[in-house]
């Protein structure tokens, strides 16, 4: 018999708040992160609005308390306070003898320093400080919050780009499901940096206003920053030890779209195959699903694609459903951790979240997102979705238990 | 959990891309920054006008993956699941220089597109419209590993599914000589194919590209069976690292004697080489073994070149004479332990048998 998986531990830093307790103040409040640049020295400024996290680097530093000497990147410093967070939340002990891994997505990793190295090594080759590009790749930030966490058992770190960290969750699940770890802090991270900004700019595919998920009238995502964690448990752990587990991870599924490379599909055919896998591991109905968080960018492109396919799957009667990334901006490696956070907080209250900035209905759908903040909502099963570029597409399900 | 190699492609420095077998020249580098992959004909695998917005080490990935397909006959994988240390850097460079010199205006966005470390994961589902699961791992020494570790997970799940799993890592010339001013490479001319006997400071730097088709079921034509692949991350001494190995061995009921070759991460740089050299003077004494650096350079991805080189000894019985080992091996080859490490961080071992 596979071990179940739960969840123990939640850990968010985003531009909605440091930690859980802000970040549900925000959402009850209705209080978007989505605003003025101001941290990167950009030509948009003042014209492309995103999600910042309101701390400088030195902030976050003394924040994120490392235990280990080194340069921290920002993206370094997002993932350790939320995943210390979720670690103190989980209250685990890393000296008992449960194997434990580490397991984050990123999609740029340390490139909030490098970019800035970069610009002085074009000029001159010879110059730029090196320790700026030293923490470049993406396993840089995982190795940072495992040697101050103290996890080494098992260390690694997925890039699928806007689907990374529903993919380490993923895997996290699936090592404990196969008995190969008993416990996995789980999540992402992503900085905003110059080189996404202008990516995404590129690609004409930013919001000039704030971004409008599933609305007729969207035009384009907001980026944002931020981390999100989880810690899972096997059922074993949880049983032992005679924890109180806040949700199980019940379902998860990851396909690919296969159809372009940064475009979706028209009819959402990897979105559909990602939702029905998770759909058919947890041995659910689509009428069991009580609340979706969306992928939800605001794109044209996405909102369409990942709405076809929630109305193919769920047949017509598509549940309550919102983007939270009208508060949190797109986080690109963050977002599918961010989105679980607030998913596992969803379903402990029995909370729907609304999908802010939302009033034309889009004429190609049938359903609407949710526009206010529901409370009491009878939900036992919270599906979050992360799609991303290449096809990428990633489904968790998480249930009351 | 073992997986049936049933096809390896690789693309390397040296001649190992398109016929089963070793290639029969080695060929050597002399400068430092020369070890690049020797590319294939792009044309006979990707239509021309598709290969013209490809970064050069996304078309040698899709080459190698399609090539892997080929051969094996298996022309849509259950799983195609990538690793890399730096993703596609090449094009990562050429955006970044753009939002620069441009000013970050009117930029062009295939780069941008291009630059994220799942690109050739998608570029192969999409090369063969695959939806099945897609995953990128990227994790410094251990990119290539996690990518397996995913791909036995999948065979545990069922054992019948055909997994495409492999590594890619470009050398660019940028990254050459950011990385140069870390200090990992040497400061001098070094022929290739000498570098374990070059005992100084740094390593050469290298490249590769390599796609591998894992199942659990057997077939009269796979390569080799491998065993088992383990992670550890920075072990604490040296003890430390004898007792993994012990341990890994422990696990299929081996002791050191049973291995008949072991294949090491031999760099060239003095520093990082003494651990293997102290195991092969105490835990691993008398067993034979090789290296495989001199031929593929330094990279995070680089064991995916010594398991290919591990499945082809064993399938062929045949060392190539760049590494032939100091002391000859008696008899037949059956079993092959590979031990690796970057930088002292990431370390990797592999057990893989003659099928």
């Amino acid at each position: 018999m596979p071990q179940r998986v739960y969840v123990t531990g939640i850990g968010i830093i985003s531009a909605i708040g440091f930690g859980v307790k802000e970040v549900i103040d925000s959402l009850k409040g209705m209080r978007t992160g989505v605003g003025r640049l101001t941290l990167i020295d950009s030509v948009h400024r003042g014209e492309l609005p995103v999600a910042e996290i309101r701390a400088s680097d030195k902030e976050l530093l003394s924040m994120a308390k490392p235990e280990i000497r080194g340069y921290f990147t920002r993206t370094a410093l997002l993932g350790l306070v939320a995943a210390r967070q979720a670690v103190i939340h989980a209250d685990i002990d890393l000296n008992s003898p449960w194997r434990t891994g580490l397991i984050s997505g990123t999609t740029v990793g340390g490139m909030d320093r490098s970019e800035v190295f970069y610009k002085t090594f074009l000029r001159d080759k010879t110059k730029g400080r090196i320790r700026d590009v030293a923490g470049h790749d993406c396993g840089d930030c995982t190795e940072k919050i495992a040697d101050c966490l103290g996890i080494s058992d098992f260390v690694s770190t997925i890039n699928t780009a806007c689907s990374s960290s529903a993919n380490s969750i993923m895997l996290g699940a699936r090592l404990i499901r196969h008995g190969k770890l008993d416990r996995v802090v789980a999540g992402g991270m992503d900085a905003l940096t110059l080189f996404t900004l202008n990516g995404f700019n590129s690609l004409m595919i930013l919001d000039h206003q704030q971004c409008k998920p599933f609305d007729e009238n969207r035009n384009g995502l907001n980026l944002g920053e931020g981390s999100g964690f989880l810690v899972l448990e096997s059922e074993e752990v949880v049983r032992r030890e005679g924890k109180t587990a806040l949700c199980e991870l019940k379902g998860y599924g990851n396909a690919c779209d296969a159809y372009h490379q940064t475009a979706s599909s028209p009819e959402g055919f990897g979105a559909s195959q990602s939702m029905m896998k998770a759909l058919e591991l947890a041995q659910l109905s689509p009428e069991d699903i009580g609340y979706i968080n969306t992928h939800g960018t605001g794109t044209k492109n996405n909102d369409l694609s990942e709405g076809v396919a929630l109305e193919s799957i769920f047949k017509g009667a598509v549940p309550p459903c919102s983007s939270t990334k009208s508060y949190t901006g797109h986080t690109l490696g963050a977002a599918g951790a961010i989105e679980a956070v607030l998913s596992v907080v969803a379903l402990q209250n029995g909370w729907i979240y609304p999908n802010l900035n939302f009033s034309a209905q889009m004429h190609e759908l049938r359903f609407a997102p949710v526009t206010e903040f529901r409370t009491g909502a009878a939900v036992n099963h919270i599906m979050s979705n992360s799609f991303g570029f290449g096809g990428n597409n990633s489904s968790l399900i998480f249930s009351r238990y | 959990m073992a997986a049936y190699i049933k096809g390896a492609a690789v693309i390397s420095p040296q001649k190992t891309f398109g016929d089963q077998g070793f290639p029969e020249e080695i060929v050597g580098y002399h400068q430092v920054s020369n070890l690049k992959c020797i590319e294939p004909v792009y044309r006979d695998f990707i239509d021309p006008m598709v290969a013209r917005r490809m970064s050069r080490i996304v078309k040698m990935g899709v080459c190698s993956a399609l090539q892997c397909m080929r051969d094996t006959g298996i022309s849509m994988p259950d799983a195609i699941i990538a690793g890399t240390g730096l993703g596609c850097l090449e094009d990562t460079e050429k955006f970044l220089a753009s939002v620069y010199t441009n000013d970050e205006k009117l930029l062009n966005p295939t780069p941008f597109i291009q630059s994220t470390h799942n690109t050739l994961a998608g570029a192969i589902a999409l090369a063969v419209k695959c939806h099945n699961y897609n995953a990128t791992y990227t994790h410094r020494g251990f990119s290539f590993e996690g990518a397996l570790t995913d791909a036995f997970l999948h065979l545990e799940e069922n054992p019948q599914l055909n997994i495409l799993a492999g590594s890619f890592d470009e050398l660019t010339t940028h990254s050459y000589q950011i990385t140069s001013r870390l200090g990992l490479w040497k400061n001098h001319p070094v022929n290739s194919l000498e570098l374990m006997h070059d005992r100084s400071r740094g390593s050469l730097p290298g490249e590769g590209v390599a796609f591998f088709m894992l199942s659990g079921k057997n077939s009269p034509t796979d390569l080799a069976l491998l065993k088992s692949v383990e992670t550890f991350y920075k072990p604490g001494n040296y003890k430390a690292i004898e007792q993994r190995i012990d341990h890994f061995l422990a696990g299929q009921g081996l002791k050191p004697v049973d291995i008949d070759l072991v294949i090491t991460g031999i760099n060239g740089d003095t520093t990082r080489d003494q651990v293997y050299h102290q195991l092969m003077d105490r835990m691993l004494k008398g067993r034979p073994f090789t290296c495989f650096k001199n031929l593929c350079g330094e990279y995070d991805t680089s064991s995916s070149f010594a398991l290919w080189l591990a499945a082809m000894i064993l399938k062929t019985q045949r060392i190539p004479e760049a590494i032939q080992p100091g002391d000859p091996i008696p008899g037949e080859i059956n079993r092959i332990l590979i031990y690796n490490h970057l930088r002292g961080n990431n370390h990797v071992l592999y057990l893989i048998e003659r099928c």
